[in-house]
């Protein structure tokens, strides 16, 4: 998805062009490729109804949509629909939240898989190194299901690890219910998701030391740097444009804070902080019926997505760094 | 080979200091992965043992009574049998259409004289930058009447568009001339995909299975979200999410919970947080089991094109 979305640049802007140069006529040359045509178009009929047209659907937002009218029969009513959501102290509730927790994922999900790269790369025992590597990697294979079930149990009351652990260093007297404290959801939420991805989050940063110039590192060490030394001026500078171009993508996904983990992980004691704007959406849309309102809030969700991620991207280039487009 | 030079020059480099942090990072590391590990040996542990056993607590590493009856219940458990087979159906058929069209799409964009190369890559590309959201897509859904039905976790999701874009980098490194040479000889576009692209893109393709067989093996919110009222079309992960959704439910009254589980388990030898643990096991072990393999392809497959910018 990240690294996705990087590439896309690169495919946006592609240098060869098509449209001329070619003595035969675009029909002509249609013609000559059945084959690719047939290839590709089913594709991209499946790519117009399952991509494009629940853009469509969007309208419903701004419709007292009832699903046992159709959809072409439905009553406009302009965009009471968003004064609704402005005025609903849940949706303030639920976006406190979703941002809350997005900003506790992002600053930790980088600072942790940064760190554990710059480790994993300062062993110099090959297998140990693969060891780790592939043992980080494990929790981000399994589903969010498996992983809330294991979180759930890790910090239960009676047999939980955490408790246990905690107790055992005298740092907390007696086991804590932690799923049953509120507040302090969106910490748990956050050390769950670097659980499941540090791992996972280093591969890019590995990447990215390998194409160091070796050179530069065997110059430092003529100049007797130490190993932190060269960590600070030549790994992490080295780092920098990759850094950046994740922080600007995840910018963009600033009100993606995640929804399998609060869904699953929420409980009725601490809904008042695990609750976000996908629960959100879901709990209008789905369980009370209320497409409309579910909708509009989705909207909000994109637009304002949107509106960080050319932001962020207007940022870099004022600073000369590289962006997405 | 970068790296081999930066080892040898790092190695007539030592002091106390690098000593010291020598010492911190293996540590570290190690503590790390006991922390990876544990919730999972743990569970493994909790399922081989005696439910009512479990129970008091003290399952760390391994079994203190050795048993079978957990894995006898789930696998005896109609539902749950059933919704397995439709956990590697829907990995199978889904992977298998997944990738084959993925590549099919990604050879035509990569075809520098394709007439609709620019329109079909943008077209998919855009896609990625926005989402009609949870409503719309469920209308759609509806509206197709893919609504109860097993179709519902293939098709939609059939291409994703960033394994478009690494099967597409992919090929476009095949050499042009394997390419001409096959043109030569009389083979169409779908012979060369077929006979030259397909066998050449192995390792890019392994880490695009990979990837979406664990999608597929792992979801479960389309289960709920279309199909929760079809039980016979359930998945091993939903199952598994339901029998979760209860015990946190049951959390606030804890007491209530465990006396219940205390009741069922000398009434049948399972317990909740048996058979929660059991399941566990056998939602991961499958994919567990296949990735480290796949450890070399999938981390080329993700820094394709990644770093290059």
């Amino acid at each position: 998805m990240q690294i996705g979305s990087k590439i896309a640049k690169e495919v946006i802007n592609p240098s060869v062009s098509i449209s001329t140069k070619s003595k035969k006529s675009f029909f002509q040359r249609m013609m000559s490729q059945k084959a690719l045509l047939a290839m590709s178009l089913p594709f991209l009929v499946w790519l117009i109804v399952f991509k494009y047209i629940p853009l469509w659907g969007w309208s419903i937002a701004f419709q007292d949509f009832k699903p046992a009218r159709s959809l072409t029969d439905q009553e406009w009513i302009g965009l009471e629909h968003f004064k609704f959501l402005f005025t609903d102290d849940n949706f303030w509730r639920v976006l406190r939240n979703t941002i809350g927790m997005s900003t506790i994922n992002l600053v930790l999900g980088f600072v942790t898989a940064i760190g554990l790269a710059l480790l994993i790369n300062e062993i110099r025992h090959i297998r140990f190194k693969k060891s780790v590597q592939t043992i980080s990697y494990l929790p981000h294979f399994i589903s969010w299901v498996v992983a809330a079930s294991i979180v759930s149990y890790s910090l239960s009351l009676e047999n939980g690890i955490v408790n246990i652990v905690l107790v055992n260093l005298g740092i907390i007297d007696e086991p804590i219910l932690w799923l049953g404290k509120e507040k302090w959801f969106w910490v748990i939420n956050g050390l769950t998701e670097v659980w499941k991805n540090v791992g996972w989050n280093t591969i890019i940063y590995l990447a990215a030391i390998t194409m160091i110039d070796p050179e530069q590192y065997e110059a430092a060490d003529i100049d007797g740097a130490s190993r932190f030394q060269r960590i600070r001026h030549i790994t992490l500078p080295s780092l920098k444009p990759t850094i950046i171009i994740l922080l600007i993508m995840n910018l963009g996904y600033i009100l993606e804070s995640g929804f399998e983990a609060q869904y699953l992980l929420g409980n009725p004691m601490n809904l008042a902080y695990s609750e976000n704007l996908d629960i959100y959406v879901l709990k209008y849309g789905m369980s009370m019926g209320n497409f409309s309102l579910a909708t509009a809030a989705g909207i909000f969700k994109t637009v304002v997505s949107f509106i960080f991620l050319f932001t962020a991207n207007h940022i870099a280039k004022r600073f000369g760094q590289p962006r997405l487009f | 080979m970068a790296q081999r030079r930066f080892f040898k020059a790092t190695r007539h480099h030592s002091g106390v200091g690098d000593y010291l942090f020598d010492i911190f990072n293996y540590t570290f590391l190690v503590l790390l992965c006991v922390v990876m590990l544990y919730p999972f040996l743990n569970q493994l542990a909790v399922s081989f043992n005696e439910a009512s056993d479990s129970l008091r607590g003290g399952i760390y590493l391994w079994p203190r009574e050795f048993t079978w009856a957990n894995y006898e219940h789930v696998f005896g458990e109609a539902s749950i049998v059933n919704s397995f087979f439709i956990s590697v159906l829907r990995t199978i058929i889904g992977t298998l259409t997944s990738v084959l069209g993925t590549a099919m799409v990604a050879y035509t964009i990569s075809r520098k004289d394709f007439v609709l190369k620019k329109f079909v890559t943008v077209a998919f590309v855009l896609t990625m930058y926005f989402n009609g959201g949870l409503i719309p897509n469920y209308l759609l859904v509806k509206e197709l009447n893919l609504l109860d039905s097993f179709w519902v976790y293939i098709v939609p999701g059939i291409i994703g568009v960033f394994n478009l874009i690494v099967i597409r980098s992919f090929i476009e490194g095949i050499p042009e001339s394997l390419f001409e040479s096959a043109k030569i000889d009389g083979a169409g576009d779908f012979t060369i995909f077929i006979k030259v692209v397909l066998p050449l893109s192995l390792p890019v393709l392994a880490t695009v299975s990979l990837f979406v067989a664990v999608y597929q093996w792992n979801s479960w919110f389309d289960v709920f979200l279309y199909n929760s009222s079809s039980a016979n079309l359930s998945t091993l992960q939903y199952e598994l999410m339901k029998i979760l959704q209860n015990s946190n439910a049951s959390m606030s009254g804890k007491t209530a919970a465990d006396a219940f589980a205390n009741a069922n388990a000398s009434a049948n030898m399972v317990s909740p947080t048996s058979i929660r643990a059991t399941m566990t096991i056998v939602a991961s072990l499958p994919i567990i089991m296949v990735y480290p393999f796949l450890q070399k392809y999938f981390v080329k497959g993700l820094t394709l094109g990644g770093v290059k910018g």
